[in-house]
């Protein structure tokens, strides 16, 4: 087909269609994300990102299994970390997520082989976008929303009262774990675009702009996907046009659509 | 009524860091039962009630269930998240059960008007309510209440025990609460069980308050408060005030006179 062959083609329309597949289950995850105050957990998890780019290049396996399967395991190490409470979990998180990152910059910096684009990784990267990586976004995506539709019901009324969920006989500890395995992917596959400093915004923002009109989870949901779609379309159109960085022109369509709706709606909050 | 136990404890107990948090506990539940514990607080009631609604790994001792039972759990408190926006019919369908038996629960706990409303919008009141309607929508065998009375006030307490009551009726189900109000414990319960670590005490409501270990936990005047309330059962609330607060000898012996 060779107007699909166009499009793909032309870097910006990868980037773009990129953009839309991980705007497409950042809108859901970063729901959740929101509802269980795991913002900051969502950062340390991106930050050790870094890490598994190292290691990946290190053992040699694709950087993007090699970023899932990091992330991952920190999840499930945090997870058990913050059950013996011996130290406050934003403490935790603070030391894992800046720790993660240095350790991975340390790894690369052992590497002189291997030429890595920083900044790319740190902010995200329009030009780096490949037909490969639309593959991974769109795999990843697609897995995601099926797991998420499956789960959904023991996913929210875990999120809404955990010991009622357990009593219901919701699996809640395997549900946490799906859930990390989703975080995990979409940090992997949102990474080229965004860049791991910027990840959770991209989450959060739009679920947050997102609950301001929404009466329902999947109403929250469905508005999250249309105002991340916003935020993806809008931010690299700007960095294409201004040559600007394309993460952080993502993140500030992102929070001027977050201001426009907070500043409007003078809906009562439901 | 058959005289099968839904739920049987044996010398159940469960350990903090090696302190006895529930010891040696021996429960029966059957159909039918209405169950209250009392105890000061931090005398293990909470955690004796998710042992038993397998929410609680327990230390020692053991706990059988009939298999395939439906728990209806109603917790002391529904505390949302403000970010997660949610109408009260989408949390009772959450249930998995159909609109139908989520409305008809609803109505049962007189807040059927408000199937629309937002839950962050319910009064503290209100909530518990829909938490006790999430639950009977289940159509639960056993029925587990953390202090349902909880933000509700004194005529709706008493509504409250009696729904509590009809829907023992109704379904034919074991029911095991919580409760601090021990007026309305007593008027409304089958059974007490006094908790504190261990049972200190358990049996009919008019005998307990005669019990040495229940008097030793919650003091004389409240235990002759709740045997006076029992042998003057139509008596005002202004009268039962009168006798709680007096401690002096004139009105024990005065509240003694009554039995």
């Amino acid at each position: 087909m060779p107007i699909i062959d166009a499009v793909l083609g032309d870097f910006f329309w990868r980037a773009l269609i990129g953009g839309l597949g991980v705007a497409l289950v950042a809108g859901p995850l970063g729901c959740f994300v929101v509802w269980r105050r795991m913002a900051y957990f969502g950062d340390t998890l991106a930050h050790s990102a870094l890490l598994g780019i190292a290691l990946s290049f290190l053992i040699s396996v694709p950087v993007n299994l090699g970023v899932i399967i990091t992330c991952v395991v920190l999840a499930v190490a945090l997870v058990l970390f913050s059950r013996s409470k011996t130290l406050a979990t934003d403490t935790l998180l603070g030391i894992l997520a800046h720790s993660a990152l240095a350790i991975g910059l340390v790894t690369l910096s052992f590497m002189p082989d291997i030429r890595v684009d920083l900044t790319g990784l740190l902010f995200g990267d329009l030009l780096a976008m490949s037909r490969r990586d639309l593959l991974w976004i769109y795999g990843g995506a697609a897995l995601i929303l099926g797991l998420l539709t499956v789960l959904w019901r023991g996913l929210l009324m875990s999120t809404i009262h955990e010991e009622l969920a357990r009593v219901e006989g919701v699996p809640v500890e395997r549900l946490r774990l799906a859930l990390m395995l989703m975080f995990s992917i979409v940090i992997a596959v949102a990474m080229k675009i965004v860049g791991v400093l910027l990840i959770t915004a991209l989450l959060i923002i739009p679920a947050a702009t997102a609950r301001r009109l929404a009466h329902n989870p999947e109403h929250m949901v469905g508005l999250a996907i249309v105002f991340g779609f916003v935020a993806v379309s809008g931010g690299l159109t700007l960095s294409w046009h201004l040559d600007t960085p394309a993460g952080p022109s993502v993140v500030v369509t992102a929070f001027s659509v977050f201001l426009l709706i907070y500043g409007s709606a003078r809906q009562a909050q439901s | 009524m058959t005289d099968e136990a839904l739920v049987e404890l044996k010398r159940l107990t469960v350990r903090f860091d090696d302190r006895p948090v529930v010891d040696h506990v021996d429960l029966r539940v059957r159909r039918g039962d209405i169950i209250t514990i009392i105890g000061p607080n931090g005398a293990g009631k909470t955690t004796l009630i998710k042992a038993v609604l397998g929410i609680q790994p327990i230390s020692g001792g053991s706990l059988s269930m009939t298999p395939g039972l439906t728990i209806g759990y109603v917790p002391q408190h529904l505390t949302l998240e403000s970010t997660l926006p949610i109408s009260v019919k989408r949390f009772m369908l959450l249930s998995g059960r159909p609109q139908k038996q989520c409305l008809d629960a609803l109505a049962k706990t007189g807040i059927e008007h408000l199937f629309n409303a937002s839950v962050h919008h319910l009064s503290g009141g209100e909530k518990q309510r829909l938490l006790l309607a999430r639950a009977l929508a289940r159509r639960p065998d056993l029925l587990v209440l953390d202090e349902p009375a909880q933000g509700v006030d004194i005529n709706g307490q008493a509504a409250l025990y009696d729904l509590i009551r009809s829907v023992r009726d109704d379904l034919n189900c074991g029911v095991i609460m919580i409760s601090h109000d021990l007026h309305l414990v007593m008027a409304a319960t089958d059974r007490v069980i006094c908790l504190n670590q261990h049972v200190c005490c358990s049996g009919y409501p008019a005998d307990i308050s005669h019990d040495p270990a229940f008097i030793e936990t919650f003091g004389q005047p409240v235990a002759e408060s709740l045997a006076v309330y029992h042998h003057h059962h139509n008596h005002s609330h202004d009268l039962h005030g009168d006798v709680v607060s007096g401690e002096d000898d004139g009105h024990r012996e005065c509240s003694h006179a009554h039995h």
